[in-house]
């Protein structure tokens, strides 16, 4: 797949030209042509990304509920939201968040690939790649409300499995440890299988005579894996690894129905406390600063993933 | 475009000697196991919304429903007005994804075999747009869809949705494989460019506008941040929106009822699963390699 400019097009132009009828017309046309075709989506992006970013940036210094004219506060809003303390503990549980459920998603879903990928048979294979990644096609809200029963303290059959194994019932969704703990293992349930989905595509571009090469000077079981599969993988982790992280510190859905972000603040986010603050506070000021503020740590975290990378990537 | 399908075929067995049976067998086991806690919670799901509603916390838990009972679905369109939740989203889905697959076809299009200044420079800003979190535009979208006088309707849900970043890369890579010398073929014959791109080009990207639009299909359908938003009265609602209201009003009392609202809202996803599952990994996985 090539990602230069095509040359064809170039050559299609030419031939237009040298139609002596569509010479004027082929040349006017070709001007406006492509703006034509663009119009829909610059005009959309601009409208609906672009000058909204540039918005949120602005409306971060200054306190509007809608309401009333708004008022130029300067860093105001950036000094009470570091402050408040609920702003803190989200950011928080979304920094806990995001290291226990990439870490076990990425986990889970490297080992199931290479388990899925060494010799099985093919219909094997693909009833496992369907299964894993089923969960990704369903709405995180209706997987939240039925894991919401699942997790039930009384009725709930995870609590009936652990009592099988002699495990006391857990009070999963009233308590702050349990309903962090639920938050995430919802979360990892339904996202694993894309991180999954990544590592079936990077394994399956490792050719087989690495491994060959490291069967015949001696390499077995969990070394070929160490120093042969991870380092060749490297590159899929990266990407799996950065995108994952992104998508988990955007994380609403789930603690949003699971939890509603208590008991008390304890599964509370960042985008949640975005959400509380510009539609139940009306502080669209305040709102907007949280915003910026979660735009630089992802946009920080990406930056130095990349540059963590450069130093522990390893390109074929 | 190199599908994941292709190279996963490509793949030969990795562990070639073989005595190594057991590992084989102790894999399967695993990965079953796994495959169990992932579909188990669906398929309790499934199972319950189909018992009588005074049977849904029964322990041990059924997963196979043996004796069905639509009790609950009779309640699901009593209690909620289901159909009216399922037009809703539908119509935004369907919106969005038409609206989707023909803008980004134009505009891939344009940046894949339509020359002009700045081409390079504005595909990076469309790129880059697919990095910023959906939060921190919410609140000016919010504002601006209030200020045109469109708050609480379907169409602050559509319009935005519309322009669609990643759409527009898939597209282009996909007429990027698509030879230039048929433009090149279609302007000797005196085809427009406009009329070579209807003619010979959209029709051939077909696979690529179906990505596109179950891609877009499957995240708006599922979708509950911008709905929750966006939409106020109850009429307005999507499914997602409408099933969290359905279980607020509940409380715990018959969950059968809610579940059986999940099943329902879960089926239209499952055809696509079941008839897109390729085009829909490709497409999700087709940012990671660029």
């Amino acid at each position: 797949m090539s990602t230069t400019t095509s040359a064809p097009a170039r050559t299609g132009r030419q031939a237009v030209r040298k139609s002596p009828h569509d010479a004027k017309r082929g040349r006017v046309q070709q001007r406006w042509l492509p703006w034509a075709f663009l119009a829909p989506t610059i005009a959309g992006m601009g409208i609906f990304t672009l000058l909204p970013i540039v918005a949120s940036i602005a409306l971060a210094f200054f306190r509007w509920d809608i309401i009333s004219a708004p008022t130029f506060v300067g860093f105001d809003n950036f000094a009470e939201v570091v402050q408040d303390p609920t702003v803190r503990v989200s950011f928080l549980n979304t920094i806990v968040f995001v290291v226990v459920a990439v870490a076990l998603q990425l986990g889970l879903a490297l080992g199931l690939a290479i388990m899925v990928q060494e010799k099985l048979p093919a219909w094997l294979r693909v009833f496992f790649r369907s299964a894993f990644f089923f969960p990704l096609i369903l709405s995180a809200a209706s997987v939240s409300i039925f894991m919401r029963y699942l997790f039930n303290e009384q009725f709930g059959v995870v609590n009936w499995l652990l009592s099988i194994v002699g495990i006391p019932a857990v009070p999963w969704l009233t308590t702050p440890g349990g309903s962090a703990a639920v938050v995430i293992l919802v979360y990892v349930w339904q996202n694993f299988g894309f991180s999954f989905l990544l590592f079936i595509g990077g394994l399956a571009s490792i050719p087989v005579e690495t491994y060959e090469a490291a069967s015949i000077d001696g390499a077995t079981g969990w070394r070929k894996h160490w120093y042969v599969t991870l380092p060749l993988l490297s590159p899929t982790t990266l990407v799996a690894s950065v995108m994952a992280i992104i998508n988990a510190l955007q994380v609403f859905d789930q603690p949003y129905v699971l939890t509603r972000g208590g008991p008390g603040d304890s599964t509370r986010t960042a985008v949640m406390v975005i959400f509380e603050s510009a539609f139940q506070r009306l502080e669209f000021g305040q709102a907007s600063a949280i915003g910026v503020i979660l735009t630089l740590i992802i946009m920080g975290i990406t930056a130095l993933q990349f540059r963590l990378s450069k130093r522990f990537v390893f390109y074929q | 475009m190199t599908t994941i399908q292709e190279r996963v075929t490509t793949t030969a067995p990795v562990v070639t000697r073989k005595k190594r049976d057991w590992s084989v067998a102790a894999r399967v086991i695993v990965l079953l196991i796994a495959s169990v806690f992932v579909l188990g919670p669906v398929l309790w799901t499934l199972s319950t919304s189909l018992r009588p509603p005074s049977e849904s916390f029964q322990l041990p838990p059924a997963f196979l429903p043996l004796n069905p009972d639509l009790t609950s679905y009779e309640q699901v369109f009593k209690q909620l007005n289901i159909v009216a939740l399922v037009i809703n989203s539908a119509l935004v889905t369907g919106l969005i994804a038409v609206g989707q697959m023909i803008t980004a076809a134009l505009a891939g299009y344009a940046f894949a075999h339509l020359r002009f200044r700045g081409r390079g420079a504005l595909f990076s800003i469309v790129l880059a747009t697919m990095m910023v979190p959906a939060q921190v535009t919410i609140v000016p979208v919010f504002m601006l869809i209030r200020g045109v006088g469109l708050s609480d309707t379907l169409l602050a849900l559509i319009i935005p949705a519309i322009p669609t970043a990643f759409g527009t890369f898939l597209m282009r890579q996909y007429f990027l494989g698509l030879p230039g010398e048929l433009a090149e073929a279609a302007a000797i014959d005196g085809a427009s460019p406009w009329r070579t791109f209807r003619s010979v080009y959209a029709p051939l990207a077909m696979p690529g506008l179906a990505i596109v639009g179950i891609l877009a299909f499957n995240f708006h359908w599922n979708e509950f941040f911008r709905p929750l938003i966006m939409t106020i009265s109850e009429q307005n609602f999507t499914l997602p929106l409408g099933l969290v209201s359905l279980q607020g009003n509940l409380g715990t009392g018959s969950i059968s009822v809610v579940l059986a609202g999940v099943v329902l809202s879960m089926i239209p996803a499952l055809v696509v699963f079941m008839f897109g599952q390729r085009a829909l990994q490709d497409g999700l996985t087709a940012g990671a390699g660029k």
